[in-house]
């Protein structure tokens, strides 16, 4: 029960506060802005107010939440191989210098090319469409994963290593308490800047794709959350299009938050006291 | 500090100089031989040469500081003797035994000396009391439940009870630097090593924190080898006290401080105390200004 006044007194503090208020107003001069601007035929983007509409309508369609789902879907598999293979691989190239030697050269030169690029040659080589849009998800993900647990296994100070070997670690000793919980906290940083760009990714693929096998089967709405924008753009529903993009920046929003939680969960050391 | 252990220092204070501490008699260990040791950063002919033909010895049981300017090359004879570091010839023994010398340059790191770091090395991702059990629990001579009563007890020896379960960032550095040398004493040394543990305090944490390590050493009686740029420090702390040169560093002059142990903080009055001070302040100043005219950065 504590805990609910708590919360429910921590609401308060946030409403009443001057930084809120700033925020919303400054939201609320964009809508109005924006709104004019449509209504003025400055802007051929669609009016909030119509936006809002459409929304509405589609809050009620199966198919646009479809749409989620399959992004959604795509997002985390990309995502979670993305943390199942970076890891390793990561900590890897961080403790062995012979395998940092070996990997971290071609990792370099595969690095710089955008995830986008990889489209076609992911629908060639991956029997079906969506294994490569999760593909080309996988990647967008692995290579921030990867550079952040290098980085955050390299910064770990040396005095702890040699604190922990003076008292008697072994190497196993030394991986699970120094260097597994030390690499955490870029862990969680990789991971949330990773699922970002997941976003980014699937949403492109999914266009460039057609949404992928999925997108004939579910529908004109039904190939993801980016097939729904370019769906809505080829069959003229401009307010569809905005809600598209107004959906994406949602998910994303609620994903990296969600990390973030998981991140302070797991690094306690680092909450703010 | 307690009444008995203030009665104890006042008559250590008021005692016949030569009369050493009364306190109780344990087998003495942790006697370091430093021999001859050259340390060379970098090819032979054109390196640095960081402590060139170093000898000295650091009894058993006893404090021995070493002063000497910043980046004089006291620190990598500290690493030298923890294993860290190789060194390029001469000999270290540790009661008797070559911890490093002609056929192995660097010492293997052990438990039985533990280095306190200059900045700390507390685990940021464990809890106090699972820093302070850390070494018996990997060495397997507890379990973690026996290795943490253990923690326990040392850490309210200590006086550090009520910090079990915070992170080391929620404590103050006086006190994570406390409870580093509780994780240190877990191990059982032989030798504590302090790299200039106190130097990032101010001047009155520090004088808590230098009763407090002489407690520590009243209780346990280890051998301490403490590094430190300032001579006040040293001559409080140390049953003996060896200068350094600049770089290259070895010993200029070596000071047996007689005052006896345990000491308080009413020693930094007491005549002998300037005495000692006197005798030394000119030769540490000569070398500092010889750092500073070589252009030595703070390290």
């Amino acid at each position: 029960m504590a805990e609910v006044g708590d919360r429910a007194s921590q609401a308060m503090r946030i409403i009443s506060s001057t930084k809120f208020w700033r925020g919303a107003l400054a939201i609320a001069i964009f809508i109005a802005l924006w709104e004019t601007a449509s209504r003025a035929d400055i802007s051929r983007v669609p009016p909030p107010t119509a936006v809002a509409v459409t929304f509405k309508e589609l809050m009620a369609d199966p198919s646009y939440w479809f749409s989620w789902y399959l992004s959604t879907q795509r997002v985390f598999a990309g995502f979670i191989a993305a943390m199942l293979v970076g890891i390793p691989l990561g900590l890897g190239m961080a403790v062995s210098r012979a395998f940092y030697g070996t990997v971290f050269p071609v990792f370099e030169v595969l690095r710089p090319i955008p995830p986008l690029a990889w489209v076609p040659a992911s629908i060639i080589f991956w029997p079906t469409q969506e294994l490569s849009i999760v593909f080309v998800t996988f990647l967008g993900a692995f290579y921030a994963v990867v550079i952040n647990v290098i980085g955050g296994a390299q910064a770990i100070d040396t005095r702890y290593y040699q604190a922990a070997r003076s008292m008697g670690s072994s190497s196993w000793d030394i991986f699970r308490r120094i260097i597994l919980p030390g690499t955490l906290p870029s862990v969680m940083v990789g991971a949330t800047v990773g699922i970002g760009i997941a976003w980014a990714v699937v949403v492109a693929a999914e266009m460039i794709s057609g949404g992928g096998s999925a997108g004939s089967m579910g529908g004109a709405k039904g190939g993801g959350l980016g097939f729904f924008i370019w769906n809505s753009y080829v069959g003229g529903s401009y307010t569809q299009i905005v809600v598209g993009m107004i959906s994406i920046g949602i998910a994303g929003y609620i994903s990296s938050a969600l990390l973030r939680k998981l991140g302070e969960l797991v690094t306690p050391w680092l909450r703010e006291q | 500090m307690n009444p008995e252990r203030a009665a104890a220092c006042e008559r250590s204070i008021a005692a016949p100089l030569p009369a050493t501490s009364s306190s109780p008699e344990k087998p003495r260990r942790g006697e370091i031989r430093i021999a001859d040791v050259i340390k060379i950063y970098g090819s032979e002919a054109n390196g640095i040469r960081a402590v060139d033909k170093c000898t000295f010895d650091v009894p058993a049981g006893k404090i021995t500081v070493v002063v000497g300017p910043s980046g004089c090359g006291k620190t990598t004879l500290l690493n030298a003797i923890a294993g860290f570091h190789s060194i390029t010839s001469g000999t270290i023994h540790l009661d008797g035994k070559v911890l490093c010398g002609a056929g192995r340059p660097k010492a293997e790191p052990g438990p039985d000396r533990i280095v306190v770091f200059q900045n700390g090395a507390l685990f940021p991702w464990k809890t106090i009391i699972e820093n302070v059990a850390f070494g018996p629990i990997v060495q397997g001579r507890l379990t973690r439940r026996q290795a943490f009563d253990q923690a326990r007890t040392m850490l309210a020896e200590a006086g550090l009870r009520n910090l079990e379960s915070n992170y080391p960032g929620e404590i103050s550095s006086g006190m994570r630097r406390r409870v580093e040398i509780t994780r240190a004493l877990m191990n059982d040394p032989k030798v504590l090593l302090l790299d200039e543990p106190y130097r990032a305090l101010d001047s009155l944490t520090k004088s808590v924190m230098h009763e407090a390590l002489l407690e520590t050493f009243d209780r346990n009686q280890v051998t301490i080898f403490f590094i430190t740029h300032d001579l006040e420090e040293a001559i409080f702390l140390g049953h003996r006290v060896v200068i350094m040169t600049t770089r290259p560093c070895r010993p200029k002059k070596v000071l047996t401080v007689d005052i006896p142990h345990p000491r308080d903080y009413s020693v930094l009055t007491a005549k002998r105390f300037r005495e000692y001070l006197d005798e030394t302040a000119a030769a540490v100043h000569e070398e500092a200004l010889k750092a500073f005219a070589a252009g030595e950065r703070e390290r």
